[in-house]
């Protein structure tokens, strides 16, 4: 049975991956149905949802489409996902390769680097971030992906720590491999599967701490982001507290969708798992 | 002996598997007794259903695995009908089991005292100062030294052996009818064995107590059993008195297992070569652990001054117990380990000199196959890369690596139709196959063998020490053979160094060091060999 097939055999991964799907398309499909600048005004503002079906999900408190922001959102919530946690990771990976392979001063050195970013709340971290260098899109992505990199580090020098006295890494040294070839091809491809895992935690986080970042009014105000919509909605959220609520749903599908999607893969990646 | 009552009767007993298994049945159709006062050993490799058969009993079965037909009668009581309350009653009291590994089947959290006061507390009423007493008693009829402090111990702070006595103590607690032990004295090195068996064998008949003894190994057999059952794929195949059964086995599978415990006699010396290949001279490894700036430090001499020669074309044997530094000595031969002085001198070059770059480019000359044929195969690539991966990386063309690979799973006696399959679709003795192509690729002229057949089964066991047998002719190969097992050694070495906390006590030909010992400690572990007199008698 190959990785694939094993992927669809679980019912959660396969709802995981057809959300995501969903946030894709979404994204992708975002000019197509809502060609003009979502953040321009569209009509009365407040109107609830399913009231005019010209703004199927209504209007927010400036009168702008939610829906084209929702779809037009997909896009930056992915891409700031998406690229914050390649950042994360392979900072991550590196770090944690690094120090678990070699041991000693090495590893002292860069651990005693990663719990002091790790002692700094996360929050408070990001905040300091974009308020030196300023909240555009490429920044508050930077800032994202410098935050979150000590968990994945963590883990990777843990996995290493363990594989590297493993005898089959040991008869890679006798075979005449170089640290180099033994980390990244015989180590880092069975210290992989929780990072992977885990990147799907550190994705969803990325987007929750944009969203936390719009919703104080600090991250791009020039982009159309569903914590953009949910710090908008702030001001209406007794009454109109569908202008929050909506975009909320999208994270936490959003969120959902790639924590299950990260836990498939790992099921599906490690053949190991193939008995169960 | 077999006339009186027994005390279990398993009769056409089947235990099913859940759908999936490799076979429907771990268990088919198996009938045995146990009388009072004896001791039935069940034989098997693995896999052949005799820890199944051992949990059945106890009624410890996974939820998935159920009994299918059959009786257990035990106490005139059928075991496979009693209910859940029943059965926690009859354990421990009636039924005490000993297990294999006695450190994962102690609590690491509570004193060894405690925990044997644990048993007589559950089922006795005893008062707290009567089971002091019975501890004490229980820990000196096992023969742990000083059973006062071992009563306050914590299982760490034993050694393997000790631990497992305190198991068994803790077994007989209260004077069970029927003892099982799976496998209790795999875990332990050679003397210990030995001295466990020993204690086994008096203790089982000084209580008359009936013993049901789970074994891989005949030599254990000869030396303890009164009855052996045979097992096979979950079929008895054999059973009978032991004598009957060990001169005159009539099932090939048993004749097989029996050939597989091989006589501790040396084969015929053969005529070696004069040229040296690998000269080790003063070779040293200490360990430093723990200590601020050398205070409280604890130094571990690892190996201590070690000097040997192999002539070309031939096997040196390196054997010890656990802790002897004979696999550090290997790490230090092929530098996985740098040695802290002395020198390994191969074609006139010192390796011990060499950087570690250095040594990449010469691994050619010297290749190690490993314990675990588990552990060192990566479980990411396919049989066929694990074992080109050294010429590649040598700079041989991948697809003249890969295609020489497939050449040399024939000549280790694998398909090459199976080098696409990963490690984890093979079996034990096929996975050690790819560890010795995959060392054998770089047509080296030394090979280190750590334990290369230490996990596997005993008729495993003799076909991959048959195998490197023949490749050693074949190729020309000269190996360094690390073993804990002196009947594996005497098997394939023409020379043997005994090894004992890092010093070589003894060490020449095999005939001779096995023949005629001169250190006690070569003595002692030649006496330790399970059925050693059945052994040496049995090639007569």
């Amino acid at each position: 049975m190959g990785p694939v097939k094993r992927y669809f055999r679980s019912p959660a991964a396969v709802l995981g991956l057809v959300l995501l799907l969903i946030v894709i398309g979404m994204a992708l499909s975002a000019g197509y149905f809502y060609p003009r600048d979502p953040l321009a005004l569209a009509g009365r503002p407040l109107i609830w949802p399913f009231a005019n079906p010209r703004f199927l999900l209504g209007t927010d408190n400036s009168g702008r489409d939610i829906a084209a922001q929702i779809f037009h959102g997909a896009r930056i919530s992915l891409l700031i996902g998406g690229v914050a946690t390649l950042i994360a990771v392979t900072i991550g990976v590196m770090v944690g390769a690094l120090a678990g392979f070699y041991g000693g001063w090495i590893d002292n050195v860069l651990m005693r680097i990663t719990e002091a970013f790790q002692t700094l709340p996360n929050f408070v971290l990001l905040l300091v971030l974009v308020a030196v260098f300023g909240s555009t899109l490429t920044t508050v992505t930077i800032a994202v992906g410098i935050v979150a990199w000590p968990a994945p580090a963590r883990l990777t020098r843990a996995e290493f720590l363990s594989l590297r006295s493993r005898e089959f890494v040991q008869a890679g040294r006798t075979l005449g491999m170089r640290d180099t070839q033994l980390m990244l091809r015989e180590i880092l491809p069975n210290a992989l599967p929780p990072v992977i895992v885990y990147a799907g935690v550190v994705m969803a986080v990325a987007i929750l701490l944009e969203s936390a970042l719009a919703f104080l009014r600090l991250s791009d105000a020039n982009v159309a982001s569903w914590g953009n919509l949910i710090g908008l909605g702030r001001d209406v959220l007794r009454v109109q507290w569908y202008v929050s609520a909506i975009p909320g749903v999208a994270i936490l599908i959003t969120v959902l969708a790639v924590s299950l999607v990260g836990q498939g893969l790992n099921d599906a990646l490690n053949p190991r798992l193939k008995q169960r | 002996m077999s006339s009186s009552e027994p005390i279990l009767t398993v009769d056409r007993l089947s235990v099913r598997l859940p759908p999936g298994a490799d076979r429907t049945h771990a268990i088919t159709e198996v009938s045995l007794s146990v009388a009072e006062n004896e001791l039935v050993c069940i034989v098997g490799e693995s896999g052949s259903g005799k820890s199944m058969l051992a949990n059945t009993i106890m009624r410890l079965l996974p939820e998935s695995v159920t009994t299918d037909g059959g009786r257990m009668l035990f106490g005139g009581r059928d075991l496979c009908t009693a209910t859940a309350a029943e059965m926690r009653r009859i354990r421990g009291a009636d039924i005490a089991m000993v297990f294999q590994e006695p450190m994962t089947a102690l609590n690491p959290l509570r004193t060894i005292g405690d925990q044997i006061g644990e048993v007589l507390d559950i089922h006795t009423d005893l008062s707290k100062a009567d089971i002091r007493s019975r501890v004490q008693s229980l820990l000196s009829d096992v023969n742990i030294p000083d059973p006062l402090r071992a009563a306050k111990a914590y299982p760490h702070e034993l050694s393997g052996g000790q631990r497992q006595r305190a198991m068994i103590a803790m077994a007989l607690a209260l004077d069970p009818k029927l003892l099982i032990a799976d496998e209790p004295t795999t875990a332990l090195d050679v003397t210990t064995q030995a001295q466990i068996l020993k204690l086994i064998r008096e203790l089982q008949q000084r209580r008359k107590t009936a013993v049901l003894f789970i074994t891989h190994d005949f030599g254990v057999v000869a030396e303890i059993a009164d009855r052996v059952v045979v097992m096979q794929h979950g079929v008895v195949v054999e059973h009978g008195p032991a004598k009957q059964v060990l001169r005159n086995p009539q099932h090939p599978y048993t004749r097989q297992l029996i050939a597989a415990v091989p006589p501790v006699a040396a084969p015929l010396p053969r005529k070696l070569s004069d040229e040296t290949i690998l000269a080790l001279s003063g070779i040293t490894k200490t360990y430093r652990t723990g200590g601020f700036l050398g205070r409280g430090a604890r130094v571990t001499h690892a190996v201590r001054d070690v000097s040997l020669t192999l002539p070309k074309g031939a096997t040196l044997g390196i054997v010890g117990e656990s802790g002897s530094g004979k696999s550090t000595l290997a790490r230090c031969i092929i530098r996985l380990l740098d040695p802290d002085a002395g020198s390994i001198l191969i074609d006139g070059q010192d390796w011990a000199r060499l950087s570690r770059g250095e040594i990449r480019g010469r691994t050619r000359q010297m290749q190690m196959v490993f314990q675990d044929p588990f552990a060192s195969l990566n479980p990411r690539r396919k049989a066929a890369e694990l074992v080109a991966q050294g010429p590649i990386i040598h700079g041989t063309p991948r697809h003249q690596a890969l295609a020489e690979a497939r050449e040399l799973f024939e000549l280790v006696g694998l398909d090459p139709s199976a080098a696409d399959r990963f490690p984890h679709e093979f079996s034990g003795g096929q996975r050690q196959r790819i560890g010795l192509a995959r060392a054998l690729a770089l047509k080296p002229a030394v090979l280190v063998a750590d334990e290369p057949v230490s996990a596997l089964d005993v008729s495993v066991q003799a076909q991959v020490l048959r195998l490197l047998t023949d490749l050693r002719e074949r190729l020309g190969l000269s190996i360094i053979f690390i073993t804990h097992d002196l009947r594996v050694a005497a098997q394939i070495c023409d020379l043997v160094a005994v090894m004992k906390d890092g010093v070589v006590v003894e060490h020449g030909l095999t005939g001779d060091v096995f023949g005629r010992p001169q250190h006690p400690y070569t003595q002692a572990l030649l006496e330790a060999i399970p059925g050693g007199d059945f052994a040496r008698t049995a090639q007569n």
